[in-house]
């Protein structure tokens, strides 16, 4: 496709219908009330000047360029700022607006250095193109008054400049910074001819800046550039695709020159994101073409060999039958596979395919077993289906959004925009979290209400939270009565004095007065929306805690509308994906239980194989089996177990004691250390599928470019079926999404020319909502009715004690991903080069550990050691690392704890304690 | 205490509130939901061997497991 210019047209649409009628240049046009002059003639096929306006944003009215004049008004109004009102005829081309056009175009050139043929944004330069549409053709001032010519470049940010004798002062950054990203991290300092772009006194590296991109992509002219552009030129061809990070599923515009990817654009049309993105996303994407990645098949007798290269065939072959061999000697279900939430819906579902049509087994899982396996069972529970409710532009209808055990802006931070700029509109805000996130207190936001608490008490205060709504009577009567069953045994349970936050004051460390405030908030102060994480599921009460939540929001009435709603934050870019594509091993694709005859009778019907009514190993049974010897193999798809899950060294036990290992993946990862055949994978620009996000939003990945492996996954896993005498062929995996369409009735309706001609759709897409379904149980729960359920407290086994004093929590950070594979080979790494362990300074002071020590963190099965950084945002007792690289592996330490309903393990809770390195050096 | 034991027992403090049947039979419907046949067979291998090790609300539970 050629290059794709998005049309800008110069301010944000307005909702609403379009009731007033305007005449532009003789042209009739309809548009919603509040639109300005300037979109209206935008939309009637007329782009009157601007450099100021741009549709992302709201208008300024600075630049004086979009004059324009209005029958029976005086003057020229700026057309930007200027609302329709019905009956408007107005004029956009005149001799007199010429005339003063062209005035203000001589200025902002005479103070502009014209090296238009060697700018890196010649051809994309708004300047450069009013020049033209002004009809610019002289400068009366000269070139030789006060300039900023000579101002210099900042280069600091690893991915984009600031060429300062470039800007024009529009502040079209500025506001992206704030309106579209909420950072605020620059301003105008100065005023009149002295007003410049500042990054707050420093250069952009150093400053608040989270490198999101939004201002390049603002920026009318070369100022903010990516260095890329700088470097390769201008792309010339676009592809639209989906970034391959996290949950939200922001959608970009993969930009080349012939076949080299020059940047990532972030899509306006991209239902998840509408034209922003993260720094992850819009720049971490050189990992794809990195030197480590392995692009040829190879395979060892022994995981103490050196790796053999081979061709396909031969790596096929040598898999199938190691496969077939292992499950003559012990039996057909000795051997399984984990499939990847990095991977399409595509390449998920013929893993779980070849798992139990070709192995004859259940023995598939994913890792969202590590991450919302509590979410999947939770909400099944309740509601009746294992999918958030709602989609991400239904926070703009929130009035009170309680985040807990989640840190958006730095796990979802595009989601985060969308959630701040509502509550800088005034949304309130509720945050439970041991630590205090961002979210917390950031420029022009501050929570009302801060519940942190003690790590693994989530459960309490959730119980206490309903206790307060019930006994205080706000419970929504009508909602609970007409929509909801088992109210009347758990309004019995959740009054009991247990549950009262004055009796749970001491255990979560929460004071009561607080957590009354809060409940009496959620329920009366209108949309109240529940948005969680990690810091919910990875507990060893997590599935008790979705169902809390689940409960909460019924008795406040919260489900079913805009603005409402329970809602995971969903960790890899298809967790939703893998999970749907029946990776669970006691479910087909679509959440259907393998025991149900009918249903396993469509699927053997398909894949002419006879399938097991039997559920199958969860990855932590799988690690027990083969530690006990039932299971001798493991396919591994896109993951690193070896340094993702909890208890490293009982993982590395169970790997090493497998016959054979598979790991498909793009690099040699830690768990490619245990393996006997390597299947070199693709990036997410190689690939053609689709991804489903945290919103359920099924989004397409188009190849940007060929495999480099020269296969596609799903080809691969395809021809090792077919080689352990399984018949299975696909053309393409548009075929593939044909056949999941046609097995699981909740995409029933999702084909890719749906896709390619919607953008995207949201499950359940099927005849009942041919177009998706944004918000779901809007008249009745997936169930039937809404289910309450009893959610007692149970603490967790792990204690803190004399020994192990403090608690270990994890999380991650904005610029690196998961276990770090990508984001550790690109520029990303400038901000995040080590893990290292957060420690409340009066912690850290009776230990002796200063900023920045080397410290040794032990818990009860391990111990690692790294740099500890003081942070006053951790709460005394509490300590917190992420588990981005691999030197540190912070899962030495975590425990075998784990969710009691889907063995999530309890990476939240680990008792732990902290020492220097080497006492003798602390001085 | 193997993890077969040792899951079955976390499973069942989440049911100590309901009755002493109800709870059983939940837990029960919940292992024979989500255990592969290996894990179960493990279990009531562990009930014989050991029964003292399982919480008396999994012991319940896990001998209604032997009925189909
Ligand atoms: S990159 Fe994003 S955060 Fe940084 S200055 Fe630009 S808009 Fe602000
Ligand atoms: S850097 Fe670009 S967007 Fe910002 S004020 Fe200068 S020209 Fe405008
Ligand atoms: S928010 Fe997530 S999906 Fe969007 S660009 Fe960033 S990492 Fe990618
Ligand atoms: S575009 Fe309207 S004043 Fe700049």
């Amino acid at each position: 496709m050629s290059l794709l210019k998005e049309p800008d047209l110069g301010t944000p649409a307005r909702p609403g219908p379009a009731t007033v009628s305007i005449e532009v240049d003789g042209l009739p046009v309809t548009v919603p009330e509040g639109t300005s002059v300037m979109r209206a003639a935008a939309l009637c096929g007329i782009d009157v000047p601007k450099l100021c306006a741009t549709d992302s944003l709201e208008a300024f009215g600075s630049c004086r360029l979009c004059l324009v004049e209005i029958d029976g008004r005086r003057g020229t109004p700026a057309s930007c700022t200027t609302p329709v009102t019905d009956g408007m005829r107005v004029r956009t081309q005149t001799p007199k607006l010429e005339k003063l056009r062209q005035g203000v175009m001589e200025l902002y050139i005479s103070d502009h250095p014209l090296d238009c043929l060697t700018c890196s944004a010649n051809g994309d330069c708004e300047l450069q193109d009013m020049s033209g549409a002004v009809g610019l053709r002289q400068v009366r001032y000269g070139y030789d008054g006060a300039n900023h010519r000579d101002e210099k470049t900042d280069t600091s940010n690893p991915y984009f400049d600031f060429e300062a004798s470039k800007c024009i002062s529009c502040s079209r950054c500025v506001r992206a910074c704030g309106e579209v990203q909420g950072t605020f991290a620059l301003t105008i300092e100065g005023r009149g001819f002295e007003s410049k772009v500042s990054a707050g006194g420093t250069d952009f590296m150093s400053s608040e800046c989270v490198s999101c991109g939004a201002c390049v992509q603002a920026c009318p002219t070369a100022t903010l550039q990516e260095k890329s552009v700088i470097q390769l030129g201008m792309p010339s061809r676009s592809v639209i695709t989906t970034c391959a990070y996290c949950g939200v599923g922001c959608s970009f515009k993969a930009e080349l020159r012939g076949a080299e990817l020059v940047r990532m654009v972030p899509y306006k049309d991209g239902g998840a994101n509408e034209g922003h993105s993260c720094v992850k996303g819009r720049f971490a994407f050189g990992y794809a073409t990195h030197p480590d990645r392995v692009l040829t098949p190879m395979v060892r007798a022994r995981i103490t060999d050196e790796w053999q290269p081979v061709d396909w065939d031969t790596a096929i072959a040598f898999t199938a039958a190691k496969l077939r061999d292992i499950q003559t000697r012990h039996g057909v279900a000795a051997i399984g596979g984990i499939t990847s939430s990095r991977t399409t819906n595509e390449e998920v579902y013929v893993v779980q395919k070849m798992i139990r049509a070709a192995f004859g087994n259940n023995n598939v899982d994913t890792c969202a077993r590590v991450c919302h396996s509590p979410t999947g069972y939770g909400l099944k529970q309740t509601f009746g289906t294992s999918a958030g409710t709602q989609d991400f532009r239904s926070v703009a209808e929130s009035d009170v959004i309680m985040v807990i055990g989640a840190n958006p802006t730095d796990g979802h931070p595009v989601f985060a925009s969308r959630m701040k700029r509502r509550l800088r509109e005034g949304a309130q805000l509720i945050v439970i979290d041991p630590r205090r996130i961002d979210l917390v207190r950031s420029p022009h936001i501050e929570a009302r209400h801060h519940l942190q608490l003690a790590p693994g008490t989530n459960v309490a205060i959730v119980n206490a939270l309903a206790h307060v709504v019930l006994t205080e009577g706000l419970v929504d009567r009508t909602f609970v009565d007409e929509r909801c069953e088992d109210f009347d045994d758990w309004a019995e349970f959740i009054a009991c004095a247990e549950n009262s936050p004055e009796a749970v004051e001491e255990l979560t460390g929460v004071p009561a007065e607080e957590v009354r405030a809060a409940a009496r908030l959620f329920a009366t102060g209108g949309n109240g929306a529940i948005y969680y994480g990690l810091g919910v599921t990875e507990h060893s009460q997590g599935s008790t805690m979705v169902m809390g939540m689940a409960n909460l929001a019924m008795a406040t009435g919260n489900i079913g509308r805009e603005g409402v709603g329970v809602n995971p934050l969903r960790g890899q870019n298809n967790v939703q994906g893998s999970c749907d594509m029946g990776s669970f091993p006691h479910e087909l694709p679509g959440y259907r239980h393998v025991s149900d005859d009918v249903v396993r009778g469509v699927f053997e019907n398909m894949w002419g194989s006879t399938l097991q009514a039997e559920p199958g190993l969860r990855i932590p049974n799988m690690f027990d089996a083969a530690i006990d010897g039932s299971f001798r193999a493991l396919y591994v798809q896109g993951e690193d177990i070896a340094q993702s899950d909890p208890n490293i060294k009982h993982v590395h036990a169970a790997l090493a004691a497998l016959e054979l290992v598979v790991v498909q993946d793009l690099f040699l990862n830690e768990t490619a250390k245990f393996a006997h055949v390597f299947l070199p994978g693709t990036s997410f620009l190689e690939k053609d599928g689709t991804f489903t996000n945290a919103e359920r939003r099924i989004n397409r990945v188009r190849p940007v470019m060929a495999p480099k492996t020269g296969k596609h996954e799903w080809q691969i896993v395809a021809e090792i079926a077919q080689a352990m005498g399984y018949p299975m062929h696909y053309d393409s995996s548009s075929q593939i999404m044909d056949e999941i369409a046609a097995l699981t009735p909740t995409f029933a309706g999702v084909s890719f020319e749906k896709l390619d001609k919607l953008g995207s759709v949201q499950w359940p897409c099927n005849d009942n909502a041919p177009e998706g379904t944004p918000i779901m149980h809007r008249d009745g729960f997936v169930r039937g009715r809404g289910r309450f359920v009893q959610t007692p407290f149970v603490p967790t086994r792990e204690r803190s004690t004399r020994k192990y004093p403090l608690i270990l929590t994890t999380g991650r950070i904005l610029s690196q991903y998961n276990v770090g594979a990508q984001t550790r080979r690109t520029a990303n790494v400038a901000w995040h080069p080590e893990d290292v362990l957060e420690i409340h300074p009066h912690d850290a002071e009776v230990r002796g550990i200063r900023d920045g020590d080397e410290v040794m963190l032990t818990s009860r099965v391990g111990a690692t050691s790294l740099r500890a950084v003081l942070a006053d945002r951790m709460p005394v007792g509490v300590v917190y690392t992420t588990f981005h690289h691999p030197v540190t592996g912070a899962n030495v330490v975590t425990t075998e704890n784990s969710d009691w309903a889907t063995n999530c393990p309890e990476y939240k809770v680990t008792a732990v304690q902290v020492g220097l390195t080497s006492p003798a050096m602390a001085g | 205490m193997s993890p077969q034991v040792r899951m079955i027992n976390d499973i069942a403090v989440q049911f100590r509130h309901q009755g002493l049947d109800t709870a059983a039979a939940a837990i029960a419907e919940h292992v024979r939901a989500f255990w592969d046949p290996r894990m179960r067979a493990e279990l009531l291998r562990r009930v014989d061997a050991e029964p003292e090790s399982l919480d008396p609300l999994a012991l319940a539970a896990a001998l209604l497991l032997t009925s189909p």
